[in-house]
């Protein structure tokens, strides 16, 4: 299991960077989704890998899964999906003031 | 006492609430109300440097959870100083974006210039690298909003940049802190000190990338080479008292090198141990020749200014490569004067663009205006104290910092590069200066009697920070040693955190 998420972060890492380095807004801002994707996972990885476990201290129970990566996943979940929608938001304004998607605004304006 | 730990905190946050719910209420009820909040940031940032004449650490458990299982805040001499800096800095933008009109271009002006300021006392107060990161994100998500205010020309297209740039750099702050964590177990900034001193063989290289990648998170917030490029355009397009704000941006960044790195690989740290001052001093000397560089091609007085700070930003991360007690005494002692003089130097720009009229803050030729003799003095004292000449505060800063170099092995490079630097800088102010002010048309410009008296107060209050601190820099200096002291020897700070007595239990 752990191999499958390394590489599942690893594959989203690079798919995320490839299109954040590209020249038009719409790959940037799927770039930057799959990027907060993969750090998620890796958060969410970084309390080692449980099946079953219980994460509220009960009695009869010695082994438990890790809450806090949990909580830091929620917390990195919200601030990813609003920083995304402002990103998103901000790239339509950019498009309707340029009119053009490039990431550098190059549209009628400086042709 | 604990609570001059929480009050900066509380009154930026309670003063965004406010403002935002009195978005009906007319323009100078929300500006007295804005106002009195400043008033009140000020005075609890008094309250919390009188506290800490007292004891040397506050902490302040949210919850009353006891660290290291909930989240702290932390008061020390290192955060006061800061949120002191911050607190005047915010005076000064908020009292300019009154008096030049500035808040009313857009909506809700108030409620993002507090949050933002949340956001920065946030990331200064806090104990935790997980909460270190969430109030990145507040005072980002503030700036981003604060900087597309008034929608100038270009200023979409640098907040696009400045956006997905701080994307980026969120997500890897994300990595750094998981690795931390998934080697560690902890966020706490004083525990993972305690954890990283016995750490295994094994983890050391993890733990080194770790330290590298936040270096390049916190570096990126800083602005340092080669991730400066969003600084110049987001700057020099944005309103002037936002512009004058963000100086203290660059320091956040700064701020979490010194409180997050020293603390966690300080000399206890064996092998580690201040491992990433290299990769500052080095990249502090490449960022100064490109921000010179900067200074000396801008064609527009504000985009000069923008690499100003660059600049001051490349004097400061030379400082803390260097590493000795003096030269972290004068990077503490030159990051206050940097940060308030850079942000009065936007205003006297922005004065002089609003001035001029058409042609703006261009170095080039231009109609003579009204003031332009007081706009002219001005620009003279800001440019002295901003290059580092005496009398002002500057030259003390960039002394502390050289005096501190002496000891350190690259000595010469430090030297040559901060005194060739500060003279291409003078040079290039001198000739802007020339051009603005000496080589006027005989016209007047049209519009510059809109311009009152009124506006050049908060610039005041600004540049009489210069002689301020000459003046009492003996009683400043004496507190920054205090700070300074308790970087080298983490063990106090760890000590109040956790509620432990080191000596006894190890």
């Amino acid at each position: 299991m752990e191999v499958l998420i390394a590489i599942m972060v690893g594959t989203l890492t690079a798919g995320g960077l490839f299109l954040t380095l590209k020249g038009r807004t719409f790959p940037v801002v799927i770039g930057l989704t799959l990027l907060a994707y993969a750090v998620n996972l890796f958060l969410f990885s970084t309390g080692r890998l449980f099946i079953n476990q219980a994460t509220i201290i009960q009695e009869g129970i010695t082994q438990y899964a890790d809450p806090i990566p949990q909580a830091l996943v929620l917390t990195a979940i919200v601030i990813s999906f609003g920083m995304t929608a402002f990103a998103i938001v901000l790239s339509l304004k950019a498009y309707g003031e340029y009119k053009s998607d490039h990431v550098d605004g190059i549209g009628e304006e400086e042709k | 006492m604990n609570i001059a730990t929480i009050v900066p905190l509380l009154i930026p946050l309670l003063a965004a609430i406010v403002t935002l719910f009195a978005s009906k209420a007319s323009l100078s009820q929300k500006r007295i109300v804005s106002m009195l909040f400043m008033v009140m940031l000020i005075l609890s940032t008094v309250y919390a440097l009188y506290a800490l004449s007292i004891e040397d650490y506050f902490v302040y458990t949210l919850g009353n959870w006891e660290a290291p299982f909930g989240i702290v805040l932390v008061l020390d001499k290192l955060s006061v100083i800061l949120l002191i800096t911050t607190a005047l800095l915010a005076l000064g933008a908020l009292w300019y974006s009154i008096s030049a009109q500035y808040d009313v271009v857009g909506a809700h002006f108030h409620p993002l210039f507090w949050l933002q300021i949340f956001g920065i006392n946030g990331a200064f107060l806090t104990g935790d690298i997980f909460n270190l990161f969430v109030f990145f994100e507040i005072l980002l998500l503030a700036s981003y909003s604060l900087l597309l205010h008034g929608q100038g020309k270009g200023r979409t297209k640098a907040g696009l940049h400045y956006v997905i740039i701080n994307l980026v750099g969120s997500t890897l702050f994300l990595f750094g802190i998981g690795i931390l964590y998934g080697v560690f177990g902890t966020l706490n900034i004083a525990d993972l000190s305690l954890k990283i001193a016995q750490i295994s063989p094994d983890d050391v290289s993890l733990v080194a990338s770790a330290g590298l990648l936040l270096l390049v998170v916190f570096g990126l917030k800083a602005a340092f080479f080669p991730l400066y490029l969003w600084l110049p355009s987001a700057y020099s397009k944005t309103s002037a008292p936002v512009a004058t704000l963000f100086a203290i941006m660059t320091k956040v960044g700064l701020y979490s090198i010194i409180r997050v790195h020293g603390t966690l690989f300080g000399t206890h740290a064996n092998e580690l141990a201040f491992y990433y001052t290299p990769w500052v001093f080095w990249i502090g000397i490449l960022t100064l020749i490109m921000g010179t560089f900067g200074v000396m091609s801008a064609k527009d007085l504000r985009t000069q200014v923008a690499y100003v700070v660059l600049v001051s930003v490349a004097t400061l991360l030379i400082a803390l490569g260097i590493n000795t007690v003096g030269s972290i005494n004068g990077a503490l002692y030159y990051m206050v004067h940097s940060t308030l003089l850079a942000g009065g130097f936007f205003l006297v720009a922005d004065m002089i663009a609003n001035s001029r009229g058409t042609i703006g803050a261009a170095i080039t030729k231009g109609p003579s205006f009204r003031y332009i003799i007081l706009l002219g003095s001005l620009f003279f004292a800001f440019g002295i104290a901003v290059a580092g000449l005496p009398p002002l505060s500057g030259f003390i800063g960039k002394l502390m910092i050289l005096q501190g170099a002496m000891t350190y092995s690259m000595w010469g490079v430090a030297f040559t590069a901060i005194l060739i630097s500060s003279l291409l800088v003078v040079i290039s102010l001198a000739k802007s200066g020339s051009q603005i002010f000496y080589d006027t048309n005989n016209e007047r410009s049209d519009i510059s009697h809109e311009i009152t008296i009124q506006h050049f107060y908060p610039i005041f209050l600004l540049v009489s920070i210069a002689p301020l601190m000459v003046l009492f820099a003996h009683p400043i200096t004496h507190f920054i040693e205090l700070a300074t002291n308790a970087f080298f020897d983490p063990t106090a700070y760890i000590e109040a955190v956790l509620g432990v007595n080191l000596a006894k239990d190890i």
